[in-house]
């Protein structure tokens, strides 16, 4: 293998028009508009229906346990869930995942423990899960430097001729960051099988769309680096993995990457700490919830006989079980040991990390110490 | 210079031959890369033309474009996927080209690099080496001549480290890409040029530790990289006016191998610290503050440090009159204190 790629650049743009399999009343769509795409079976549809009905009862679980109290923050993608969990479900156990922030619903769909995936919002440590046992790296919270790590790794793989793809989340906001840039030229060179999926949820924060780019679509991106580019609706389901997956299987077989955009709507606040309020209005987040991806994707399935209302009671069963487990995990307080602080830094531990160690170590004796006496006088009293 | 041995585990040492700091450099990426497949190196003119300052020339003509390539021009890109590549089991070499053009990895440096291994407990290590020609004195104009070390030596971390001769050169860049920590690995280019005799494999002091590499008892001058040499000189001149001078070199300016400088300082119980970079919150104050913590009751005079002006770094017809030279380091030592 060498690195010299021999392969045409693409140039087609994609089409202003996202990508549709199932439109908004749920019917499915068998015009130009599909892309040539076909619409996934029903066993898949009935799955990716299952792991969006989980994914969003845990989101609003988590939202809620954060206006508790119970997490320092949490970024929702409550409206989000078709690109969330139909992109993720692309992909297989051996591939890599890399996330943002916003990404916690798909890393629930690939199968990690909610206390493991919100350890860090609750604000106990940076990264809870096991990045090796999931093959997902910690969220990122830097705007779009994952991507970079994304397309290393799955240059790595590609360099030891091992089968595997790539696939990184990123929002519309951060496709104007460097480092997106960065990470779809050095993909398109290398040709690494990565795939970029940008859910395009039209604020960053709190700035429009508008105002981060001019271009027709962030699919349109794509052209300059000579990499295919599809403009999705984000909230069809069906589409995201349709696309997703072909986008998946043309890297694995060493066709490169590719940058899909999903058209979609971010309905809650960024974060608990945000006030939507101050730059969007209320009709607008109306207008989106009646796109909902769920609601599309349940109406197709009732109208193809696909989901009896037993398996309905049985979906939404399943996703309340999710939701108390995450309650219950979230409620117990996790048992911190400050002079861990000092035992990842560096493989070999440092003098100077060592005194510091020692000092931290020394106030927490006599921090002990003190509640003792005060324990002991309120005891005599 | 520095006291030298053979590796045990590598094969006998060939006879000694002269090589340049570059040459060293490039038989040290050759050697690690023969010795595990798993070394890749990549940056800017790194293949055919073997780096601007052929620190890998012929390297890609030995081992293929599948182990040392060319990447797209973008530093970040090039940093952010070696943390890639190394969290699949690599160990990337990379280089930065210049001090100045490393800054649009800095984000990838400070908020990925340094901190992997910490935000997963561990579990996620990242054994990378960056590479980075630095310092000035080579007549290069804008941007070509910065000193950066300390923007590394303030991340927690990051290790640091900084060879001053051909023999540590070698031996340092075998220890940096057998680290399972990321190593800043800064090459200094006015000593690319210099020359030694040496026997490969070398290996020197450990990369962690600094080393005395002149004995003197009234004044221990801290140096590193470049400074190395204009300390010595220093050490030479004044040993005509009856004034003995240690000079240590530091190697490893993160971690700081206190047990050494401070051995050195409470024998001598007088230290300056030599470097190009600007002096305000430069590296310089890092030494002279935990310098005199340490050793305070040792001291006859403050830590004195001696250093670039705190100006940008200046053009090419400007720059002798910006870094220290030894009649500098000896002029200041003048300044303290000397009669009690």
């Amino acid at each position: 293998m060498s690195l010299n790629v021999e392969h045409h650049s693409v140039r087609a743009l994609p089409s202003e028009k996202p990508i549709r399999l199932l439109d908004n009343a749920g019917h499915a769509v068998r015009s130009a508009a599909s892309g040539g795409f076909e619409l996934p079976d029903l066993d898949t549809l009935l799955e990716l229906y299952r792991r969006m009905v989980v994914a969003r009862r845990f989101d609003v679980q988590v939202t809620a346990l954060t206006k508790q109290g119970r997490l320092a923050t949490y970024p929702s993608a409550y409206g989000q869930e078709a690109c969330e969990i139909g992109a993720i479900s692309a992909i297989e156990a051996r591939d890599w995942f890399f996330p943002t922030y916003r990404d916690s619903i798909a890393l629930l769909t690939r199968g990690i423990e909610p206390a493991d995936i919100l350890l860090s919002f609750r604000g106990d440590w940076h990264n809870g899960y096991d990045q090796y046992a999931h093959r997902c790296a910690s969220q990122t919270t830097p705007l779009a430097t994952q991507a970079l790590h994304a397309v290393g790794l799955a240059h790595a793989a590609r360099l030891r001729q091992d089968p595997i793809v790539t696939m990184t989340y990123l929002g519309d906001g951060a496709t104007s960051e460097g480092d997106a840039h960065e990470a779809f030229n050095f993909a398109a060179v290398w040709q690494t099988p990565t795939v970029f999926l940008v859910q395009n949820n039209q604020f960053a924060i709190s700035v429009p769309l508008a105002r981060q780019t001019h271009a027709a679509t962030l699919a349109d991106k794509a052209v300059g680096y000579g990499m295919p580019g599809y403009h999705v609706d984000g909230n069809d389901v069906a589409a995201i993995y349709a696309v997703t997956r072909a986008a998946v299987d043309r890297a694995r077989s060493g066709g490169g990457p590719t940058l899909i955009e999903g058209l979609t709507y971010r309905i809650e606040a960024h974060t608990n700490s945000d006030d939507p309020t101050r730059y969007r209005q209320a009709r607008d987040v109306e207008h989106w919830k009646r796109r909902d991806p769920i609601e599309r994707l349940e109406k197709y399935l009732v109208s193809e006989g696909a989901l009896s209302e037993a398996a309905r009671t049985e979906i939404a069963d399943a996703a309340e079980a999710v939701a108390a487990h995450t309650r219950d995990v979230m409620t117990t307080e996790a048992d911190l040991d400050p002079l861990e602080l000092f035992d990842h830094v560096y493989e070999r531990p440092r003098a100077s990390l060592l005194e510091q160690r020692a000092r931290l170590e020394a106030e927490l004796a006599d921090a002990a110490t003190q509640a003792g006496h005060r324990n002991h006088a309120g005891a005599a009293r | 210079m520095t006291a030298t041995t053979t590796r045990l585990d590598a094969p006998a040492a060939s006879a000694p031959t002269q090589l340049t700091m570059a040459g060293a450099l490039n038989a040290a990426l050759r050697d690690a890369m023969a010795a595990d497949d798993r070394v890749v190196v990549y940056g800017e003119d790194v293949g055919p033309l073997g780096g601007v300052f052929r620190v890998t020339d012929g390297l890609q003509a030995q081992f293929g474009e599948d182990r040392i390539w060319d990447s797209p021009l973008a530093e970040s890109g090039i940093i952010g996927t070696a943390v890639g590549m190394a969290m699949y089991g690599m160990r990337p070499v990379v280089e930065m080209q210049f001090d100045a053009f490393s800054y649009p990895a800095f984000e990838q440096m400070v908020s990925h690099v340094a901190k992997m291994r910490n935000r997963t407990k561990g579990r996620m290590t990242l054994p990378m080496v960056v590479r980075i020609p630095c310092a000035g004195a080579i007549g290069g104009v804008e941007h070509h001549s910065d000193s950066s070390e300390a923007y590394w030596t303030s991340t927690p971390g990051l290790t640091v480290v900084m060879p001053s001769n051909p023999a540590d050169a070698y031996s340092m860049l075998r220890e940096a890409i057998d680290s399972n920590d990321p190593v800043v690995f800064m090459e200094p280019k006015s000593r690319y040029w210099s020359k030694a005799a040496l026997a490969l494999p070398v290996i020197t002091a450990p990369m962690d530790r600094a080393v005395v590499v002149r004995e003197g008892t009234d004044v221990t001058l801290l140096a590193y990289g470049p400074t190395v040499r204009t300390a010595l000189e220093a050490a030479d001149a004044a040993e005509a006016e009856g004034l003995s001078i240690e000079v240590v070199d530091l190697r490893s300016l993160s971690p700081f191998d206190d047990e050494t400088v401070g051995a050195s300082v409470r024998k001598t119980s007088r230290a300056a610290v030599i470097h190009e970079a600007a002096q305000f919150g430069g590296y310089g104050a890092e030494v002279a503050a935990r310098v005199t913590e340490r050793n305070f009751h040792h001291l006859a005079a403050p830590v004195m440090r001696i250093t670039g002006f705190d100006i940008p770094y200046p053009s090419p017809k400007l720059e002798e009159h910006y870094l220290p030279t030894p009649d500098r380091v000896l002029a200041a030592l003048d300044t303290w204190e000397w009669d009690d």
